[in-house]
């Protein structure tokens, strides 16, 4: 299958201003089990209102919220998949720009020393693009998560060492929720990566904090782990904002990759309870969209 | 726990009389204010022309759209989306908001600390909870984009807002020294140990 930019530059385009106003299936139940068994009155309410918001979005044609974040688009290739790599990645560019000005959108990107706001959402290194590649399908899916700041400014990685073994990463887990309190926008997705290098430990939190409820990691230790941060992160008693109860995340996702001997590291990153995502279907009969 | 509906600005002795839990309604003028807004105003030496005396300003950068300017849309712009950012950032700003411009009110998300809690003791001010991420909701509540003032650092420009309804909000932060943050904080390093302790992890 041949990959025509003009289509990639329209899906990306469409991606970001879907992935701004509709919240996936997954987090929507996320919120009705978390509903459930709230017990504080705050929590209930505050919970309330994000449900209501979700509502209101649809019902308005408006963004779930005003954090535009920063874009990152997920490029999964399939076998047989063919395209001009340089072209893809400019199309992913124009069509995030795209989205920025025509809709309009905030552009919620600077220069980092300058602090200089270009108004297209993009800039050096952003939107931010990842390759992988997938032998199971003969598709390539494209992935857009607009990653809001409130909870990207809560992200921490350490370099524990193999003496302090499994029990670092779980301290260092729980430490951060409680370090983050209100400011990751709670309930959140809190994404766990551990093992594999300084940056792939980063990226797998991402990766974690930015999967769908419900999905597992793929190594059944890590999943045991992730399983058994979920059963406690509640009992913390952040609650949803921040200002107490039952909701202080949806669930704890595990990424793990191998290690050196002689390395322990664990990272953490945080979805917020606007947990957006969109992705586009490439096939050889068309594009579809999807969550 | 009572419930405040109230017209800006608003004097001294109302907001001292606010307790945490109470909730709030806002009518008639809000300012929006960010990051980059103080960053100016406070380390650059800017100033602004707007009277925030008495008045409630939101931790905020709206989405908006550029438009004719008219009678609907006097500063010309029109609000597309308008929501709230974590407060934390703008920790040391309070106080000079306070001091300077006479601000009584500070809307946000995620809490302010201790400072801020200091200055709301001082000179009198509360800060208010909104739900972060429901700016589609918020955004129904503001009617107009009156002005806009500091627009060169546009979408982190000082914003004056007209709002109807504006709220509820939580007083999570009140002028007597009570913060809901710090009681889910006190909590929660209570909790911690039995927490781990049910993970397997010795307390550390």
């Amino acid at each position: 299958m041949n990959i025509d930019p003009n289509a990639v530059e329209e899906a990306a385009r469409e991606l970001y201003i879907r992935a701004l106003k509709i919240l996936p299936p997954d987090i929507k139940e996320g919120f009705d089990r978390l509903s459930e068994r709230e017990t504080s009155d705050t929590g209930k309410a505050v919970l309330g209102t994000m449900i209501q918001n979700i509502a209101v979005a649809e019902d308005t044609n408006n963004l779930l919220c005003q954090d535009t974040g920063v874009p990152i688009y997920n490029v999964i290739v399939g076998r047989n998949v063919q395209f001009d790599g340089a072209m893809l990645k400019e199309a992913i560019r124009k069509g995030c720009e795209r989205a920025t000005t025509e809709h309009p959108l905030r552009s919620s990107v600077v220069h980092p020393l300058t602090r200089k706001n270009n108004h297209t959402s993009t800039g050096v290194r952003v939107p931010v693009i990842h390759f992988d590649y997938d032998d199971t399908t003969d598709e390539l899916r494209l992935e857009m998560i607009p990653k809001g700041s409130g909870s990207e400014n809560n992200s921490w990685l350490r370099m524990a060492i193999p003496a302090e073994g499994v029990d670092a990463v779980k301290a260092f887990v729980v430490d951060r929720v409680l370090e983050a309190g209100g400011k990751t926008c709670p309930p959140t997705i809190v994404g766990v990566g551990v093992g594999g290098t300084s940056e792939l430990c980063m990226h797998m939190a991402k990766m974690a904090a930015t999967r769908p409820l419900g999905s597992h990691c793929q190594d059944p230790e890590g999943r045991k782990l992730e399983e058994e941060l979920s059963a406690v992160v509640n009992e913390l008693g952040v609650g949803a904002q921040g200002l107490g109860g039952d909701s202080t995340a949806f669930a704890v996702h595990v990424e793990l990759a191998a290690t050196h001997i002689t390395m322990n590291p664990v990272a953490v990153n945080m979805q917020c309870h606007s947990a957006r995502r969109a992705s586009a279907r490439f096939t050889p009969e068309g594009v579809t969209y999807g969550f | 726990m009572a419930h405040h509906d109230i017209t800006t600005p608003v004097s001294e002795e109302t907001i001292r009389s606010w307790r945490v839990n109470d909730t709030v309604t806002l009518n008639g003028t809000l300012f929006g204010i960010r990051d980059a807004t103080q960053i100016h105003m406070f380390d650059r030496g800017r100033t602004t022309h707007f009277d925030l005396n008495g008045h409630a300003v939101i931790h905020t950068a709206p989405n908006v759209r550029k438009v004719e300017k008219s009678d609907e849309y006097p500063a010309g712009y029109a609000p597309v989306c308008i929501g709230t950012t974590t407060s934390a950032r703008m920790e040391r700003f309070t106080r000079p908001l306070m001091e300077q411009y006479g601000v009584r009110m500070i809307i946000g998300k995620g809490g302010l600390l201790n400072d801020s809690l200091q200055a709301f003791q001082d000179l009198g001010g509360v800060y208010l909870a909104i739900v972060g991420g429901t700016a589609a909701l918020e955004t129904t509540w503001v009617e107009a984009i009156e002005d806009v003032d500091l627009d060169d650092l546009n979408p982190e420009s000082l914003w004056k807002f007209r709002i109807k309804g504006f709220g509820p909000l939580l007083v999570a932060m009140d002028s007597t020294g009570n913060s809901l943050y710090d009681h889910v904080r006190e909590e929660g390093a209570k909790r911690r140990d039995a927490v781990l302790a049910s993970l397997g992890v010795a307390s550390r």
